[in-house]
């Protein structure tokens, strides 16, 4: 969720690149990037730093705005980060153009790991989920339920905000429709079932008053009382209870992605970089960073520490009974078809 | 002055020239200055919008405009909202310029001072405060709601005309400053001259007065739908999605689709029809008089 930024950001940091590049990598230490931030506070205090003096390694930590500016770190051969922070989909993309070196999963331990979040290029260091919030103040604490109930104009009136790109958008539309969760991937892979979920979308368009483009606005929408409902990212949304919003959400039917680690191609100090991941996925270290940001741990065995209180941890997003109600973001799919389903998404949004 | 002959012409020649020179040395750091941080990215955007994503010469960019429907649908959008944005502040802004320019100019230079206060807020917090006032519980709605005006809330924001409302305070400046200047100098003896043959104000004003300002009006109108043309935060505050300018797509093609050549395909193409219509403009009009250069 971090991983989405603007366009003034990659250029500032794009423009900075040239600087750092000219310093040499000799240095014996690992250099970090994240996206900054409250997220980027919360790694270090619960991963980077304390994973650091385990290994008796010195550690550096920047921020960047993106895989778009290791790409031009990668392109022009003056790679300096050995750790990028990255959203799930990005890191796989950034994979399969060759940017990313491939983890060696011997020295890194998924075996306690959720089905599903960790790949060759990145493995998966915080969960979150893309769910159904609604205002109760509109609908009282037992809301719509389901992407069903979403798409139920009559049983809900009210206004709807959704997301602006494809990128999680296109699942709910063919659950609403009836396509059952475990087999909404394979649907959308065949021929026809890009344009069924767009077509499900359009359906609903009329009653979508705001296509959202980013957390902090879906977060304002549901604060403000502007929309009724909204597809969005469960962290948000809990930060706006906290606030006193009127906002609640349910696990049910929601999307599990989540945030990951990678190894750019050509990091100074790969190997290294290769054993820092392996620690900072141990599950003792995903279970601290829940205390200090409401993302659930990849690393299932992070429950079982005991060192996260129980009633917090049933709320996390990767807390097995939840996960178990959520389908989760099929990586794969998303490298194949993100950009005909996009170009088709955003054909949908100018119509 | 006929004395000197033509060892004198030829000093008078080396003297224009130098003065030319200088003239166009004080020049330079601007003319720098322009083609480093405008032609030089320009030429660049050019160049990459003709790349394929493997690198090779193609038109590939230029055919996604034409197959993919939206290109089309965002580029109609951009020149639809800049021209109802513009229409908007000529209807608004011409009334407003004419009754600053019929009053003392020590208070004129004060109104003046309101209209061009806006332009010392960023355009980022000035959109944001039209979000807060037109938000369904916002401001406005509250007022109508307690007055009586209407009963559900009304959707002035996330839309159309929320978007143009954002827009048209922000240019309007753009336009009642040129059309002021050309206002203040329409000589006023030309209306008396006019009343004193016998034409009634409004014949006055239809007749001497209005065609004398529209050089002014020309001006501010291609200054405001240019602007327009370009605009993105307004449109992705404002129009909730739904109003998608070129600037708009432009963002989503780098941020979504990491294509930078589509993306400067679409800047060249607004670049392109941006110039076509100063040129048609330009023909229609002397230009180079709207913009205050005086040459012959």
């Amino acid at each position: 969720m971090m991983h989405r930024r603007t366009l003034l950001g990659s250029a500032l940091a794009a423009a900075s690149i040239g600087g750092r590049a000219a310093r040499a990598a000799d240095a014996p230490q690992l250099t970090v990037v994240s996206f900054g931030g409250a997220y980027q506070e919360a790694q270090s205090k619960a991963l980077f730093q304390p994973a650091a003096k385990a290994l008796g390694i010195t550690l550096k930590e920047e921020t960047y705005t993106g895989i778009a500016d290791l790409r031009l770190k990668v392109k022009a051969g003056a790679v300096t980060w050995d750790v990028v922070a990255s959203g799930s989909g990005s890191a796989a993309h950034a994979g399969a153009e060759g940017i990313l070196e491939k983890l060696d999963y011997k020295t890194i331990d998924v075996s306690t790991f959720l089905p599903g979040t960790w790949q060759d290029y990145c493995v998966g260091g915080d969960v979150f989920s893309t769910v159904l919030a609604w205002n109760t103040k509109t609908y009282g604490a037992h809301g719509p339920q389901s992407w069903a109930d979403f798409w139920d104009v009559k049983k809900f009136p009210g206004k709807r905000s959704y997301r602006n790109a494809v990128a999680g958008s296109l699942e709910p539309a063919l659950m609403a429709d009836g396509v059952p969760a475990d087999k909404v991937y394979a649907t959308l892979s065949a021929p026809g079932g890009i344009e069924r979920a767009i077509r499900k979308i359009k359906e609903l368009k009329p009653h979508v008053a705001v296509w959202w483009t980013s957390g902090a606005q879906h977060a304002q929408l549901m604060k403000d009382g502007e929309v009724d409902m909204v597809n969005g990212w469960n962290g948000r949304f809990d930060a706006v209870a906290k606030d006193g919003g009127n906002v609640a959400y349910t696990f049910n039917q929601a999307l599990l992605d989540y945030d990951a680690y990678a190894i750019p191609k050509g990091a100074p100090h790969k190997d290294l970089a290769m054993k820092f991941l392996a620690e900072i996925s141990k599950p003792q270290y995903q279970a601290a960073l829940t205390g200090f940001i409401t993302y659930g741990p990849t690393n299932s065995k992070a429950y079982d520490l005991g060192t996260i209180a129980p009633a917090y941890a049933a709320k996390l997003p990767s807390f097995p009974a939840n996960a178990a109600k959520q389908l989760t973001v099929d990586i794969a799919w998303y490298i194949k078809f993100e950009a005909q389903a996009s170009q088709a998404y955003q054909n949908m949004l100018t119509e | 002055m006929s004395a000197g002959g033509p060892a004198n012409a030829a000093g008078l020649r080396r003297d224009a020239l130098r003065e030319r020179l200088a003239l166009f040395s004080l020049s330079l750091p601007a003319l720098v200055l322009v083609v480093v941080t405008m032609v030089i990215p320009v030429a660049w955007l050019f160049w990459l919008s003709f790349l394929a994503d493997d690198g090779s010469l193609s038109l590939v960019n230029y055919r996604r405009l034409v197959v993919q429907p939206s290109y089309g649908r965002i580029l109609l959008t951009t020149f639809e909202v800049s021209g109802l944005a513009t229409l908007i502040c000529v209807v608004l802004g011409y009334p407003l310029a004419y009754v600053l320019s019929q009053l003392r100019p020590r208070v004129a230079n004060l109104c003046m001072l309101g209209v061009l206060m806006p332009f010392w807020t960023s355009i980022l917090v000035r959109t944001y405060a039209w979000l807060v006032l037109l938000q369904r519980n916002g401001l406005v709605n509250d007022w109508g709601k307690r007055l009586g005006l209407w009963e559900a809330p009304v959707s002035l924001v996330y839309n159309l005309p929320g978007t143009l409302v954002g827009l048209v305070h922000i240019m309007l400046p753009f336009l009642v400053l040129p059309l002021y200047g050309s206002m203040r100098a329409i000589d006023r003896d030309y209306l008396r001259a006019a009343a004193n043959l016998g034409a009634s104000p409004a014949a006055a004003f239809r007749q001497v007065f209005f065609p004398l300002s529209l050089p002014g009006l020309l001006a501010g109108s291609l200054i405001v739908f240019i602007l327009c043309l370009g605009a993105y935060v307004t449109p992705a505050m404002l129009g909730g999605g739904r109003v998608i300018m070129v600037a708009n797509g432009i963002a989503t093609d780098i941020q979504m689709f990491f294509n930078w050549g589509a993306a400067s395909a679409l800047g060249v193409v607004l670049l392109v029809l941006a110039a076509a219509m100063l040129f048609i403009a330009s023909r229609l009009t002397r230009l180079d008089r709207l913009f205050g250069s005086h040459g012959t």
